[in-house]
């Protein structure tokens, strides 16, 4: 196998496999060391350079970094990375120092962002320090988008929402509030210099069925609904509630029912348990508040009676596992169920749609209505419009808005200095430190610690289910914080070895409590990966190979359950071994600016 | 020295042995020597050869003496009984402890100034009394507790770390061991486990005194140019006669090897000892033969290393000294103290 070049900013950005899972690469270790040395402000700024909204991803993140988490591979729970996230959000205090300075004199462009939503307003986060004139187009009174709409004030409450959204705000954006834009003809006419579509996928999926049409009145769309319930359009929902989908909205959905006084709420899912859309956690908070799931029945038909909704019809089906490994359904051969309900919730999906958007603009659209993209750049195929956040590649989540946002607004800084937008981008980037401090001092904490995750402290059952508004989840305090946060193993601390100083003694071999590394004659990688002490056949993750050592040998090492506990670093009598912070630099407007 | 404790988990693959245990569970207290130690090195070799073996720990006695060597019991084999003895002593204890409870799995583990210096008549009688045990010497021909003076068994010419010759002879333990009796040599290298590991699993096999003389380069004090016990001058200057290897039970074959180089040992447990010759004129069961060609190597400033001589059907101390064949412990106090009455006739005999 070829020597590993540790200099590829890719190379150590895998092994902080968090920050790596994450779209906005938000450097997760850092940020939970800060946590972990209550500098709580400092770690909530980390996070807000990254992701922009810490509060609120605190919340609601989807969390791709936790099944990511190191941990999950070396003792199955992740670092509850996102709840120390909201910890930081929760116990930071004044932040206005660290916010970047907006010029009074601006560059001349003026861009238009449409839809306030996350990926619109992370966008004017970027560009208006660098003296943009940032107009916001959005059909709602406030700001927020669909974490307003859409996310229930008992998972996210409305000032920690406010407070983010406003910080944005008051950085200087020229808001357009309450006008809906049914026009981009008519904006464009406008002759801002770029334009930024973030208007999410507003398209809440509906299903033709027998009986659909007579009981419109019963059948509510999920989103739809949420964002009445958000704005105070409906504050109560009567009877027995049919919530239909497994994703992240039919559990909102279901729980926000309990609250507006629903009878009972069941949730119905087409397909099987664990192939459920829904968060793990999302699925447990639903039925820790009493909720029943049923699975595996996908609906035929909406009974009525006068005009009056009285149920739904079930098919019941069993999953099974084709040769391809995916799952197909079978008909159970019980008889169809019925379920009664007095209101059906409809969570099915959603789907992006524009039909404000003109056809005749340059915009190329497929056809599933979403716009063609440049997926690096996210120029649409009119030179001067981009898109980010769900408006882009359909729905996804806010941390993806935020990823967006940053290579969006690279893209319409570059666009409107007449830079080529691949070429002139910022480059990828790693630095790496030596933790070093002295003979067994390093500059973080390098125990193991076998703690088992901390679980959040919830609110007491009886009070929030009788209100909207009560946060469900209470967070951790900092005891709780200081705690989950010595479970993280710094993976960003890397192993770095240097061969010309290594003098083949074994002890880095001898100590390490994961066998990760070895010392083996070169062989290509398949082979390789079998002739090490413990056998790497975690294919995802990177072997670390050094150049030929004075045996003709070569130092590797499986990346895979390292806990950068440093000890091959303590036992290396030559410093071979080396424990150095790797920081991995992700292109944003910042940048440039450096 | 290290002073972050190594964490208790281990690698989710790791294999469970016969006994259910993992090689974890045969590590010791974490090391206090210097990081880089040779000496750490044989500790885990001794440790990944009984778990290999799927020994149970509690069944083994690890005695030592006094340095650097000696402190490594505490490395290794933490569910096992320990006796950490006198300067050069360990023979006589690791003998008592033997003659006692037969059964035991004694490990000695010993230094080049703990067996060449202060205990070199220790080591020269326990050699001949063949008691059943793996004497295994940490030998890096340097008083590294007392910051680097010449051992005994440091070569005529190696150098300090401040370049200054040694004038003496060194002591070979190896040949000693070959002369007075031991019926398992060996000689190995602290940085060479591949060779180590299988050597200590045979020598935990043989039935009588096994002797392994491990060459574990001291990093603060003589791993220097000029050094002949540094990693580099070992690496360059050492030729393996005879690798072996010790299988639970009956060997498969599994590779080719040159006709008259690779030899089946049935041992009385029933498991095989098996010998690879690196060079094929080497017969490691004639002793004056391997005494010889150690001598020659040494002569050449080379050092032999594998198995040097081994002799299957030895006796042991126990058979020579015809004892019990019950463990002391075992014997009911009417057998091990038959009173007044027997010793008188054993007195009488003896008028």
């Amino acid at each position: 196998m070829e020597q590993t070049n540790i200099f590829d900013p890719n190379y150590f950005h895998k092994v902080v496999d968090c920050q790596y899972a994450c779209p906005a690469h938000t450097p997760v270790p850092e940020y939970i060391r800060l946590i972990a040395q209550e500098k709580y402000t400092e770690a909530y700024m980390l996070n807000w350079d990254s992701n922009v909204f810490p509060g609120v991803l605190g919340r609601t993140c989807d969390r791709p970094c936790e099944p990511a988490c190191r941990r999950v591979r070396t003792e199955e729970t992740p670092v509850a990375i996102c709840r120390l996230k909201r910890a930081a959000a929760d116990n930071k205090g004044d932040v206005s120092a660290y916010l970047p300075h907006v010029p009074e004199q601006k560059n001349g462009k003026r861009i238009a962002l449409i839809g306030a939503g996350p990926a619109s307003l992370a966008v004017a986060r970027d560009l208006l320090p660098f003296g943009y004139e940032v107009h916001l187009f959005e059909q709602d009174e406030k700001g927020g988008g669909f974490m307003r709409s859409q996310i229930p004030a008992f998972r996210l409450p409305e000032e920690v929402l406010d407070e983010e959204v406003d910080r944005i705000l008051d950085m200087g954006v020229h808001c357009h509030f309450g006008q809906a834009i049914d026009s981009m003809k008519e904006l464009m006419d406008q002759n801002f210099d770029a334009y930024f579509v973030g208007t999410g996928a507003p398209r809440g999926r509906d299903l033709e069925l027998t009986g659909r049409e007579d009981v419109d009145e019963y059948i509510h769309i999920g989103i739809d609904w949420l964002s009445s319930v958000a704005f105070g359009h409906i504050s109560e929902i009567k009877g027995k509630v049919i919530v239909m989908g497994g994703g992240n909205t039919a559990m909102d959905c279901c729980r926000t029912s309990l609250r507006l006084g629903a009878e009972s709420v069941k949730v119905v899912v087409r397909s099987a348990f664990e192939v459920m859309k829904a968060s793990e956690w999302e699925k447990e908070d639903a039925m820790r508040e009493g909720i029943p799931i049923i699975n595996n029945r996908p609906p035929k038909e909406f009974v009525h009676e006068n005009g009056k909704l009285k149920g739904v019809l079930f098919e019941c089906v069993t999953p099974v596992r084709g040769e391809d490994g995916r799952l197909r359904y079978e008909s159970s051969g019980e008889p169809d169920e019925f379920i009664e309900c007095d209101h059906v919730l409809m969570a099915i999906g959603q789907d992006n749609h524009c039909p404000w958007i003109e056809r005749d603009l340059g915009i190329e659209f497929d056809k599933w209505d979403c716009p063609n993209l440049n997926e690096v750049t996210l120029q649409s195929t009119n030179p001067s419009i981009f898109f980010g956040g769900d408006s882009a590649f359909g729905p996804e989540n806010i941390i993806w808005a935020s990823a967006h946002a940053h290579r969006a607004a690279i893209s319409i800084h570059l666009y409107c200095q007449g830079k080529d937008l691949i070429n002139d981008r910022p480059p990828e980037g790693v630095n790496l430190l030596s933790t070093k401090m002295g003979v067994h001092e390093w500059a973080y904490d390098a125990a193991h610690d076998p703690a088992e995750r901390h679980s959040v402290p919830l609110v007491e059952h009886e009070s929030s289910l009788n209100n909207l508004k009560v946060e469900v989840e209470l967070g951790f305090d900092a005891k709780l914080a200081a705690q989950e946060a010595q479970r993280c193993l710094n993976c960003d601390v890397q192993t770095v070895f240097t061969d010309n100083l290594c003098i083949e003694c074994d002890a880095c071999v001898d100590i390490c409590p994961m066998d990760c590394i070895s010392f083996v004659d070169n062989q290509p990688e398949e082979a390789l990966r079998l002739s090490l002490t413990a056998p790497a056949q975690n294919l995802g993750q990177d072997l670390y190979v050094s150049g030929e050592l004075k045996t003709q040998r070569v130092m590797v090492k499986d990346e895979d359950v390292c806990l950068h506990c440093g000890l091959c670093a303590e036992r290396c009598p030559t410093n071979a071994w080396d424990m150095q912070r790797s920081v991995v630099h992700i292109p944003q407007l910042g940048s440039f600016g450096e | 020295m290290t002073f972050v404790a190594k964490p208790r988990i281990h690698h989710p693959n790791l294999p469970v042995n016969e006994l259910g245990l993992t090689r974890r569970d045969y590590e010791g207290s974490v090391s206090t020597l210097c990081a880089g130690c040779g000496h750490d090195s044989v500790s885990a070799a001794i440790v990944q050869a009984c778990a290999e073996l799927a020994l149970p720990p509690h069944r083994f006695a690890k005695v030592s003496g006094i340095g650097c060597s000696s402190k490594t019991p505490s490395y290794f084999l933490n569910r096992s009984h320990g006796f950490n003895s006198v300067h050069g002593r360990m023979p006589s204890v690791m003998t008592g402890a033997n003659l006692a409870n037969r059964e035991l799995m004694c490990i000695g583990v010993s230094g080049d100034g703990d067996s060449a210096s202060i205990g070199l008549g220790q080591f020269a009688h326990v050699v001949r009394r063949r008691t059943n045990m793996l004497y295994l010497v940490d030998n890096n021909g340097t008083y590294g507790l007392t910051k680097g003076q010449f051992s005994a068994t440091n070569d005529k010419g190696s150098t300090s770390k401040k370049g200054i010759p040694n004038l003496y002879e060194p002591i070979d333990l190896v040949s000693i061991a070959l002369q007075l009796g031991a019926s398992f040599v060996g000689r190995s290298f602290s940085g060479d486990k591949r060779q180590l590991v299988p050597l200590i699993k045979a020598a935990l096999k043989h039935k009588g005194m096994a002797f392994i003389d491990v060459i574990s380069p001291c990093v603060a004090f003589n791993n220097h140019n000029g050094s002949t016990k540094s990693f580099d001058f070992v690496r360059e200057h050492t030729s393996s006669v005879v690798n072996a290897d010790l299988i639970l039970g009956q060997p498969e074959i599994t590779a080719d090897y040159a006709e008259g180089t690779h030899e089946d040992v049935a041992m009385p447990d029933g498991s095989t000892l098996q010998l690879y010759k690196v060079d094929a004129d080497y017969d490691p069961y004639d002793r004056i033969g391997a005494l010889n060609y150690v001598q020659k190597m040494q002569e050449q400033g080379q050092v032999a290393t594998g198995l040097l001589y081994v002799d299957p059907d030895a006796v042991e101390c126990h058979d020579i000294m015809e004892t019990t064949g019950q463990p002391l412990n075992e014997l009911a106090e009417e057998t091990l103290c038959p009173g007044n009455d027997v010793l008188a006739s054993i007195n009488q005999g003896y008028r």
